[in-house]
């Protein structure tokens, strides 16, 4: 009979069985203290948009878009300050030219932006693995052809598509608009995650695993969802954290430009955009959303880059 | 009986930029139920291709499959639509490959894994494939299956992972079962366990195997007929007693010269066969082991050699195969070795 490979039993630390590689990646994760913070400040942003705008309407009664009625609060005032200047916790990022408070516009902006970043590179994630995993499972002239209809997207200033695409089909109401631009920047970003995931498939199609399956009479359809594409989650997940912020650096400069999110609904962006024409008088309008979105493009990065090091198949133990 | 599996006048190539690997070239040979069936030969010799084209999985382009009959049960292989292959794959015809290091899934459970294989053939349910995942993980001597079942493969020595291998391969009962190199990549110790595990089970199910391999040793053992194949093309087959005693074929018997024998004291540099494979997409006019042959004439450079039948069972590929077979001396395996000192050597 074989041996059974123990593993010496030091107290506590029985070997589990059935230990998956992602556990692996989180424990090498865990190491990486930037990416930890990153994590962390993404989590408290992510919360702070999904029930921050309920708890001030609960405590101030301001909402993103409520404007106060008295016509001596329709004024910018600084964070931090009361009507008569003296201290107060109503308007901790201050208020806009209309007297709207300018937290709530922000978390209000966040959970736009985000879903903006997420829904996006969901769009261009699902587009990206079907037509990466399609080109390249069957190789040949089927990958020849799809790729050099990638390589011809490629060649097309995104940008340009994107405009002329939201300013062509948007503007019927804030919503449509807004779906509008989650098609729109996922259809622009897939091209790389094609690319990413047709690198990945080919080099995995040689490999015995993948053979093993055909000879076990596995459909073709099967391989590539269960044995092929979990293969490049890897990589996938590494590229898609990266997407996500600079999606919604391209969402806030469409917005800025005014293409993007309308009004009354908030994006970074489009705040930012606000801001900058009262710059010299209201500083707080732009630096308030700027610096939210500065700080959530960082952590976003910074776990990118964790996530990167974590699931690098070269650190991989066989 | 009709033959299980009847391979006729097989022929795979490969295309390359300007020149056509004859990787297979006219490969014929029967397979009964029950038996087992040894294929030897180097590297590139196409003895891998040959089963690939058995399965149809040979990688094409560049690989096509030219010509010939692969009767399995009374059917062509190489006619059938696509989908009834895929259900004669893994249910009818299983396979075990040579690195049982990458021949798992990393990312898959080996109890999914094991479960993808019964419930596409034999419609098990989640629960029964499970259970029937734990049997056969008991059947292959994996200790501890129960727990085991359920871990990922990167929790399994190679020697596990190879009967893993098996016990996905053996699964669903298959007819034929072939076992391309299942040993190359283990150690020593490994190798005889797996092997003594492939020849039990076969024992238990009457399954036909054929097994691959450039291991003299390997299949010395186990089969009941080996195929010596060079360059694509099959230079010897007998049965497998017969192949050790009267080699018929220089090349096979460069083979046998080439295994260490263990009881050898004289420290003379173990026998070694000069030269390389030729490459099979620029093969001589004649033998295409003529150059590599201490035995060739001029016509062997010439001519390409005949398949001479010398016994009801045994063929060879050569000129001057009916002297080889006569002599019966070209003192194939070292002095003192004979087949069953092999077969204790794998017991």
């Amino acid at each position: 009979m074989e041996k059974v490979t123990i593993v010496p039993e030091v107290a506590g630390t029985e070997p589990v069985v059935g230990t998956s590689l992602w556990r692996d990646a989180y424990k090498r994760l865990k190491k990486n203290r930037l990416a930890v913070l990153g994590f962390m400040v993404v989590c408290i942003i992510v919360l702070a948009s999904a029930v921050g705008p309920w708890i001030i309407q609960q405590t101030t009664g301001y909402t993103y878009d409520y404007i106060p009625t008295d016509p001596a609060l329709v004024t910018s005032q600084p964070p931090f300050t009361a009507p008569d200047g003296s201290f107060a916790w109503t308007h901790p990022m201050g208020t806009d030219d209309a007297g709207r408070d300018i937290l709530a516009r922000v978390l209000l902006g966040g959970r736009i932006s985000l879903m903006v970043g997420v829904i996006s590179t969901l769009v261009s994630l699902i587009i990206g693995i079907a037509v990466g995993a399609t080109a390249g499972y069957l190789g040949g002239r089927v990958d020849e052809a799809i790729m050099r209809f990638v390589d011809v997207l490629y060649s097309i200033p995104y940008m340009m598509v994107v405009i002329v695409l939201l300013a062509f089909f948007g503007g019927r109401s804030p919503i449509s608009q807004l779906f509008l631009l989650f098609i729109a920047l996922g259809a622009v970003s897939w091209l790389t995650m094609a690319r990413i995931v047709r690198g990945q498939v080919m080099s995995l199609k040689s490999q015995e695993f993948i053979l093993a399956a055909r000879a076990t009479g596995v459909p073709a359809a099967r391989i590539i969802l269960r044995h092929l594409v979990p293969n490049t989650l890897g990589p996938v997940i590494v590229y898609a954290t990266l997407t996500i912020p600079s999606v919604m650096l391209l969402e806030s400069f469409l917005s800025f430009l005014g293409l993007g999110v309308q009004a009354p609904l908030a994006s970074w962006g489009s705040l930012s955009a606000d801001g900058i024409q009262n710059i010299a008088v209201f500083p707080w309008q732009l630096i308030c959303p700027g610096l939210t979105m500065a700080v959530t493009l960082f952590s976003l990065n910074f776990l990118g880059d964790g996530l990167r090091d974590a699931l690098d198949p070269q650190m991989r133990k066989g | 009986m009709a033959p299980l599996l009847s391979v006729r006048d097989l022929r795979t190539w490969f295309d390359e930029e300007h020149l056509t690997a004859k990787a297979v070239d006219g490969v014929s040979f029967d397979l009964g139920r029950g038996e087992t069936l040894g294929i030897v030969g180097e590297s590139g010799s196409g003895k891998s291709v040959t089963n690939l084209s058995i399965m149809r999985l040979v990688p094409s382009p560049p690989g096509r499959v030219v010509s010939g009959e692969i009767v399995f049960d009374g059917r062509d292989l190489l006619t059938l639509p696509a989908e009834e292959m895929r259900h004669i794959r893994g249910r009818r015809i299983a396979m075990i490959f040579q690195d049982p290091m990458t021949s798992l899934n990393p990312f898959m459970r080996v109890s999914q894994q094991l479960m993808e294989v019964t419930r596409l053939h034999l419609g098990h349910s989640r629960s029964e494939a499970h259970e029937h995942a734990v049997h056969m993980l008991e059947t292959v001597g994996i200790p501890d299956a129960r727990r085991r079942v359920d871990g990922y493969p990167h929790e399994f020595s190679g020697g596990m992972r190879q009967r893993v291998m098996i016990a996905m391969a053996l699964s669903c009962k298959p007819e034929l079962l072939i076992a391309d190199e299942p040993t190359t990549a283990l150690d020593v110790t490994i190798q005889a366990q797996i092997l003594e595990l492939i020849k039990t089970l076969k024992q238990d199910t009457g399954t036909s195997v054929i097994m691959i391999t450039h291991d003299l040793g390997v299949v010395a053992g186990m089969t009941d007929r080996i195929l010596v194949m060079y360059a694509g093309r099959i230079v010897e087959s007998a049965p497998t007693s017969e192949l050790f005693e009267r080699p018929s074929n220089p090349y096979t018997a460069g083979l046998l010269r080439s295994v260490p024998d263990p009881t050898d004291d004289s420290h003379a540099p173990l026998y070694q066969i000069p030269g390389l494979p030729p490459d099979v997409a620029r093969l001589p006019p004649g033998c295409p082991f003529a150059p590599r042959c201490a035995r060739a004439e001029t016509i062997c450079r010439e001519q390409f050699p005949p398949f001479v039948q010398l016994a009801p069972q045994h063929h060879s590929l050569c000129h001057f195969a009916v002297e080889l077979y006569e002599s019966g001396t070209i003192a194939a395996a070292p002095a003192g070795r004979t087949p069953s000192d092999d077969d204790a050597e794998n017991q």
